[in-house]
């Protein structure tokens, strides 16, 4: 973790209480959390400085990602930092206030609670609601009526016509990995502390080794994300179309095994309203879906080495390394 | 746990063209069932061709033969080899456990002894640590040496020995001292650089799985071996032996086993439908598993030992190398089924039990992973 995603993390673990969480997920916007981000600037962190950014790139950004996905932070910072990013990149100045992006805007991450989206490739708008709806995060995904775009910027070719796509794979990917290291986390600690059978459940094996199978997911995925981040500041958001969809499939894959795992080990008690567990796994659950799901990114991943054969493979996978 | 990722070092894209178009003149002798076979095939002569060009021992001092190449130029040789399905197990044990372990503990004479042979591919070595009675449970061993004179006699017996038949040495762990009363069993134990050529020494080869000559049962009958045949500390040797397992558990052999089907099984479907979502899964995983594997070989370079990073590596490493011909098979209807690519996945059938039994149990790994969870 880098200096501004341990001051995020900080920051998050002290604001995002269960009173919080569940007032966000009744729908009123955490306002305040929010005015506390903008004033740290991150929303700008992936803006250039020539337009009043931070002027980091997607591998310094990933650490804040993994941040808002440890604590289910109910705000749409990641998708903030993406607009704004993108808008900077098109030499669009991103607007203040609170700011969304969406690959479509039928389902437009707190649409509601956000003053502008960033749509398209890339085009900023000021919509107004159409229809308001949420997911299994109970965060808002509303569908918006965007009208004509304020401002319009063309995405350098690295970034590409799919840059919000690719980028919000990411951002999603990267909440993903942050909120199932969290789940390994809390059931490593209640399988120390619940007792049965006259010892704390973590003394039995069979629960021993599922945590230690899911502790690999969390390895896997969160490697992945930095992969991914790494190759985006390289090559573009085009440029890492491959190890962006990795880091979705796997992160995913990790999304799903991470939360069977977890819910297993907390049994009933964290089937419960009250307990933290599912403000994570119902988020795990949604955001694999969210910015392409894992079979149509492993379709895309499989097309393209399909089409360049077998001997192509190995050559291909390692000359993508980024030195 | 961490898994930050290392940079690549400058030499690694032109180090992989040298090591592809050395591999391209030998991959034509390779059957299908070699290329399954990966570092459990044995081929002296492709040691040897591999050790002139200077790709085994490569971090080790010119002085004792090695190349003073850095950790992670080893990684891409160690990759290309096994993405390739080479037979490296002439030299891999010598190379990746035994060569490190004499560079850090033997006697300057040992050093000069044996570690030019090994990087030169011309001296195979074999790991001694199994018993009858000692699999998971390795203090359980029983062999023993005592002092007799200036050396040791060896008594006791292994058995697992990968190419034992084949090698020229053996790293055995034996017992040097009873276990201390109500202390530890990992007390006492001791390792030994064994000649296999020593009189005493009875080697007899079990035949696996898959119909090969591939491990053995090795009895040590009153074998003398000279003083400095003790490597490192006398009562060390559980220290000495686990304390560097995280370079044999990270490296790219724990994910790569089973990769030279992938690529068939790709060049087999290329132009067809169907396979793409099996195919896009089993190449993301296996992108992030390499860079868990360079993450860990990034830290082991700076000189950490990150010991459960390197754990998560193997179990999560094998489980995508049994995974892997599981998901191919699925691909293709027996009668379609190319026939290379047939032998090759008939022989990884009968290799992927193994991958998660070799060099420590699925079980036994999780439970070293879980410890370091902080449970138990
Ligand atoms: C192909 C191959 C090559 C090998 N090469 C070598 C070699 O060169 N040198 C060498 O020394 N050895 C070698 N081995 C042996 C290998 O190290 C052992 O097979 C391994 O350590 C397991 O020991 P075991 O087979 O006696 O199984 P056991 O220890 O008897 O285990 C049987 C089963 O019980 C489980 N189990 C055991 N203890 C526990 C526990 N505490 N908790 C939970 N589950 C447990 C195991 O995970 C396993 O599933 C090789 C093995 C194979 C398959």
């Amino acid at each position: 973790m880098n200096e501004i995603a341990e001051q995020l993390d900080r920051l998050l673990a002290a604001r995002v209480t269960p009173e919080l969480l569940r007032a966000a997920e009744a729908g009123a916007f955490a306002a305040d959390l929010w005015g506390e981000l903008e004033a740290m600037g991150l929303p700008l962190a992936l803006v250039p400085e020539g337009l009043g950014g931070a002027g980091l790139g997607f591998a310094e950004a990933a650490p804040l990602w993994l941040a808002l996905g440890r604590h289910a932070a109910p705000v749409p910072l990641g998708e903030a930092m993406l607009g704004a990013g993108l808008l900077g990149a098109a030499g669009v100045a991103p607007p203040t206030g609170v700011l969304t992006v969406a690959t479509s805007a039928s389902a437009v991450p707190f649409g509601r609670d956000a003053a502008h989206v960033v749509l398209g490739a890339v085009a900023l708008h000021r919509h107004r609601l159409a229809a308001a709806r949420t997911n299994l995060t109970r965060e808002p995904r509303d569908a918006v009526d965007p009208g004509a775009a304020l401002a319009e910027g063309t995405l350098p070719d690295r970034h590409g016509p799919r840059a919000i796509r690719f980028g919000l794979a990411l951002l999603r990917a990267a909440q993903m990995a942050g909120a199932v290291e969290k789940a390994l986390a809390l059931a490593v600690d209640w399988a120390n502390t619940r007792q049965q059978f006259g010892r704390p459940i973590g003394r039995f094996q069979a629960v021993q080794q599922q945590l230690a199978a899911m502790a690999g997911e969390v390895a896997a995925a969160g490697t992945a994300v930095t992969l991914a981040a790494r190759a985006a500041d390289a090559r573009g958001l085009d440029g890492a179309a491959f190890e962006i969809a990795c880091a979705k499939i796997v992160a995913g894959e990790a999304a799903t095994l991470g939360a069977a795992t977890a819910h297993q080990v907390f049994a009933a008690m964290g089937i419960t309203e009250e307990h933290e567990l599912h403000r994570l796994t119902r988020r795990l659950w949604a955001w694999r879906d969210e910015g392409g799901n894992e079979k149509s990114w492993a379709e895309e991943v499989g097309r393209d080495v399909l089409a360049r054969g077998g001997a192509a493979l190995w050559p291909d996978l390692t000359a993508r390394d980024v030195a | 746990m961490r898994f930050d990722l290392p940079t690549l070092p400058a030499e690694a894209s032109a180090l992989r063209g040298e090591v592809r178009a050395f591999l391209q003149d030998w991959a034509p002798r390779w059957t299908p069932e070699i290329r399954a076979r990966s570092w459990m095939g044995f081929d002296r002569a492709f040691s040897e061709a591999l050790g002139a060009r200077g790709w085994i021992g490569m971090c080790w001092p010119r002085a004792y033969g090695g190349h003073e190449r850095s950790f992670l130029e080893r990684n891409v040789v160690l990759e290309e080899l096994l993405a390739a399905g080479a037979p490296v197990g002439a030299h891999w044990i010598g190379d990746r456990q035994s060569g490190p372990l004499i560079l850090r503990l033997a006697s300057e004479e040992v050093k000069r002894r044996i570690l030019p042979g090994i990087a030169a591919g011309t001296l195979a070595f074999c790991i001694g640590l199994s018993e009858p009675e000692a699999g998971s449970d390795l203090a359980a061993l029983r062999s023993n040496a005592e002092r007799r004179g200036q050396g040791w006699v060896l008594n006791g017996r292994k058995i697992w020995t990968t190419f034992a038949h084949k090698s020229d040495h053996m790293i055995a762990l034996v017992r040097t001292a009873p276990a201390p009363e109500g202390g530890p069993r990992q007390a006492g134990l001791s390792q030994f650089l064994v000649d296999l050529t020593t009189p005493g020494i009875t080697i007899r080869p079990i035949r696996d799985i898959a119909g090969a000559d591939s491990f053995n049962e090795v009895t040590f009958d009153g074998v003398e071996l000279p003083a400095d045949a003790l490597i490192g500390a006398e009562g060390k040797g559980w220290a000495q032996a686990t304390s560097e397992l995280a370079f044999e558990r990270s490296g790219p052999d724990r994910v790569l086993s089973s990769f030279p089907a992938l690529v068939d099984a790709v060049e087999a479907l290329r132009g067809t439908g169907g396979a793409e979502q099996t195919v896009g899964r089993m190449v993301a995983r296996l992108h992030a598993l390499r860079g868990m594997s360079w993450s860990v070989a990034g830290q082991l370079a700076a000189g950490g030992l990150p010991n459960v990073e390197a754990a998560l590596v193997k179990d999560a490493g094998n489980s995508f190398e049994q995974a892997l011909p599981e998901r191919l098979r699925e691909l293709f209807h027996a009668e379609d089924l190319p026939e290379g690519l047939r032998r090759l996945l008939d022989m990884l059938a009968a290799m992927a039990p193994t991958f998660s039994l070799r060099g420590g149990t699925r079980e036994i790994l999780r439970g070293i992973i879980a410890r370091d969870l902080g449970l138990r």
